[in-house]
């Protein structure tokens, strides 16, 4: 059990969903609805410049968002 | 009230038409859809209390049964984050005031995304209404190389799903067919459902993810295209220059594409006008027609190539795809003010009109955010600005090349907009430190695939705006010019008095009483007199000084409004002038709106007065500088 976050995992690398920290409050809700649900499949494919917003692909969507709301998002095993 | 029609007439009440909602996620080609099913003939309105749109189609089923189609904004679920949510949640429960709970739905969901769609869908379908699925986007699937068996999936879900191309109107005489099918033929209101216990997302998307898999006949290359593109417009360099060129573009396009339709129209005004003077005799009426229709209208009219060009870049932008990747790049930047880049949406639509843009503030969360949004968007400039913008430009800024094929006109516009935009930034950056402080805002949105905008979709959205600029024009902006014309014409100068009409006039005394005011920022009396029916909307200042100046030159000088005022302003007064109008609030409607989304008087009056104070002292600073440099 690691305790990687999504706000941390490398551009490029793959990595599925363990779960959303409670911290994430009431946006814990909208971050499942929006693909970030336990065993779902992310992937940091782009960051807009000076690297805060990234874009991640989550199963068949591409979900912008800023680093400290990636942070609520935690992640199993980076493969 | 059962009135004596309804006595005589009882079926009447029972075969109310029924309501068809249009639901879906929000990137499902929802409104591709409506607007092939719909056409030209919708019509906009608003739900009472807030300021989300409404749009719906009447509409004919195959069988000749007439339905209305309601377009309801799109959703993730039906535990609304925001009002555009809510709106949807509580019209689908029966909730909203004023609208009837559905006889059925029409769900639309991307082929393209199914499990991610499909989540929504098994959240509505749990509602009990009538549902029809419509499995959109089948080209883009086909082409991506995915296969979806649509049978399987219309058993699964126990709803009739249909296969449809939206852009290209495929599939869709089967889909009204089975919403027809779908309709229950009592003719009754579904009754309200206040008690709704939201579904647990995880479980709806464990469903959903299960039933996406079992109907996936073959797994497609999704999304390959638009991740080879996101590389190039979403590069951390290349990007926001890209988004830069774009911007510039836009604007040296809204100058120069619209200057040969609007040199048709000024001339098709001179036409109707020298037609009105060889019929008429000089009289009162032919002033009023001359001078107080056709040069007010008229004057306001000649913009619409402008906004039509400038809708149709929004437009363009927005069906694309590309808005949500302009909201990603300039995130960052919205961040250092405070801001979020999902602000960045309304704030690019306010460059249209601050209406639509403060309505699409609603999809902002947060209520500081959204407030902070609010406050600033009338200091993007909105198309109803380019009027007096273009013709102040036309008439004291030469029209030679700076560099290349960038004209001077079109750099002076773009340093406008500019001004506009720092402006907001500089305001956000003190309200959010002062009135609207709060935690600081998150970003958060789902970037849909590029794709190719329909062009059924920019035809829809330009013609419903310019429906709109042209009612404005034949209404508001009609009766201020007539009214300022009537204003301006009496009482009539004595014979051989030293004044002008103008300034004999009402006009004249009521600009006297305003001019001590705005004489400091070097406004003169004629600026003076516009000002005050400029309130009704900005455009109506050009036609406000286009019937001042009208009024006061001979019959035989039939110059336009542009060689008049090149000749009468010194230079500094009119760069104070289009200084003023880069932010002050000079738009009723604006205001209105904002009272209505901020539920008082409050934000309104604030904001009216913040931005009279920042255009007072612009224009002031502008004039003296120029005064400085020797420019008058």
């Amino acid at each position: 059990m690691t305790n990687q976050t999504l706000d941390t995992l490398a551009a490029g690398r793959t990595a599925s969903v363990a779960g959303i920290a409670p911290s994430a409050g009431p946006l814990a809700h909208r971050l499942i609805e929006l693909g970030f649900d336990e065993g779902a499949l992310v992937e940091v494919i782009h960051q807009a410049p000076l690297g805060d917003p990234i874009a991640v692909r989550v199963d068949g969507s591409v979900v912008a968002l800023r680093r400290a709301l990636a942070h609520h998002i935690l992640l199993a095993d980076a493969a | 009230m059962t009135t004596a029609t309804e006595s005589l007439k009882p079926t009447a009440a029972a075969r109310r038409q029924p309501l068809v909602a249009v639901v879906g996620h929000p990137n499902a080609g929802k409104t591709s859809l409506f607007n092939a099913l719909s056409g030209a003939r919708q019509k906009v309105g608003n739900y009472p209390g807030v300021t989300v749109e409404r749009k719906s189609a009447d509409l004919a089923l195959p069988s000749g049964t007439r339905v209305e189609l309601l377009d309801l904004p799109g959703c993730y679920s039906l535990i609304p984050h925001s009002l555009d949510e809510a709106v949807t949640r509580d019209t689908l429960l029966g909730l909203q005031p004023g609208e009837s709970r559905p006889d059925a739905v029409l769900i639309v969901t991307d082929a393209t995304n199914l499990a991610a769609h499909l989540r929504f869908a098994l959240d509505a379908m749990r509602l009990g209404i009538p549902t029809v699925m419509a499995l959109n986007r089948m080209d883009m699937a086909a082409r991506d190389g995915l296969s979806l068996d649509s049978a399987l999936l219309s058993e699964k879900l126990g709803i009739p799903v249909i296969g449809t191309v939206a852009v290209r109107k495929r599939g869709l005489d089967e889909l009204l067919a089975a919403v027809e099918r779908a309709l229950p033929t009592s003719g009754t209101t579904p009754a309200p459902q206040p008690e709704f216990t939201p579904a647990d997302p995880r479980k709806l998307g464990r469903e959903a993810r299960a039933i996406a898999k079992s109907v996936t006949l073959a797994e497609g290359q999704s999304r390959a295209a638009s991740r080879k593109l996101d590389a190039v417009l979403l590069h951390p360099v290349a990007g926001p220059i890209i988004l830069a060129l774009l911007l510039f573009l836009m604007f040296q396009a809204v100058f120069s594409w619209a200057e040969a339709p609007m040199g048709w129209i000024e001339s098709g005004i001179a036409w109707a006008q020298g037609i009105v003077s060889s019929i008429l005799p000089d009289s009162v009426f032919r002033s009023f027609l001359n001078d107080g229709l056709l040069a007010g209208v008229g004057s306001v009219i000649v913009f619409l190539p402008q906004i039509i060009i400038l809708f149709a870049f929004i437009l363009v932008l927005e069906g694309s795809g590309y808005m949500v990747r302009a909201a990603f790049l300039m995130d960052r930047l919205m961040a250092s003010v405070g801001l979020n880049g999902a602000a960045f949406i309304p704030l690019l639509s306010s460059f249209a009109c601050a209406i639509p843009g403060i309505m699409a503030t609603r999809s902002i969360p947060d209520a500081r955010d959204r407030l902070t949004t609010i406050l600033i968007a009338p200091l993007m400039t909105c198309s109803a600005r380019l009027p007096v913008y273009a013709v102040i430009i036309a008439a004291f800024i030469p029209a030679r090349s700076v560099f290349g094929p960038v004209g001077l006109q079109g750099l002076v516009l773009f340093i406008l907009y500019l001004s506009g935009i720092l402006g907001a930034m500089a305001a956000a950056f003190v309200l959010k430190r002062t009135v609207t402080k709060g935690p600081p805002p998150s970003f958060m949105m789902e970037m849909p695939s590029y794709q190719l905008p329909a062009l059924r979709d920019i035809l829809v959205g330009l013609w419903l705006r310019a429906g709109a600029f042209l009612k404005r024009a034949g209404t508001i902006i009609m009766g201020v010019t007539v009214a300022l014309w009537a204003l301006a014409s009496f009482p009539a100068v004595p014979e051989g008095h030293p004044q002008s009409q103008v300034e004999y006039s009402i006009a004249g005394r009521i600009g006297n009483a305003i001019e001590p005011l705005v004489r400091p920022i070097g406004f003169n009396h004629e600026i003076a007199m516009s000002l005050l029916p400029a309130m009704a909307a900005r455009e109506v200042a050009v036609a406000a000084l286009a019937t001042i100046y009208a009024l006061d030159a001979d019959d035989e000088d039939t110059s336009g409004l542009i060689e008049r005022l090149s000749g009468s302003w010194p230079l500094p007064t009119a760069l104070a002038f289009l200084a003023w109008f880069v932010f002050a609030p000079q738009c009723l409607s604006t205001l209105a709106v904002v009272r209505r989304e901020t539920g008082g008087w409050k934000w309104p009056l604030f904001m009216f007065g913040y931005l009279t104070a920042l255009a007072y002292i612009a224009a002031g600073v502008t004039y003296h500088a120029a005064m400085a440099l020797g420019l008058g």
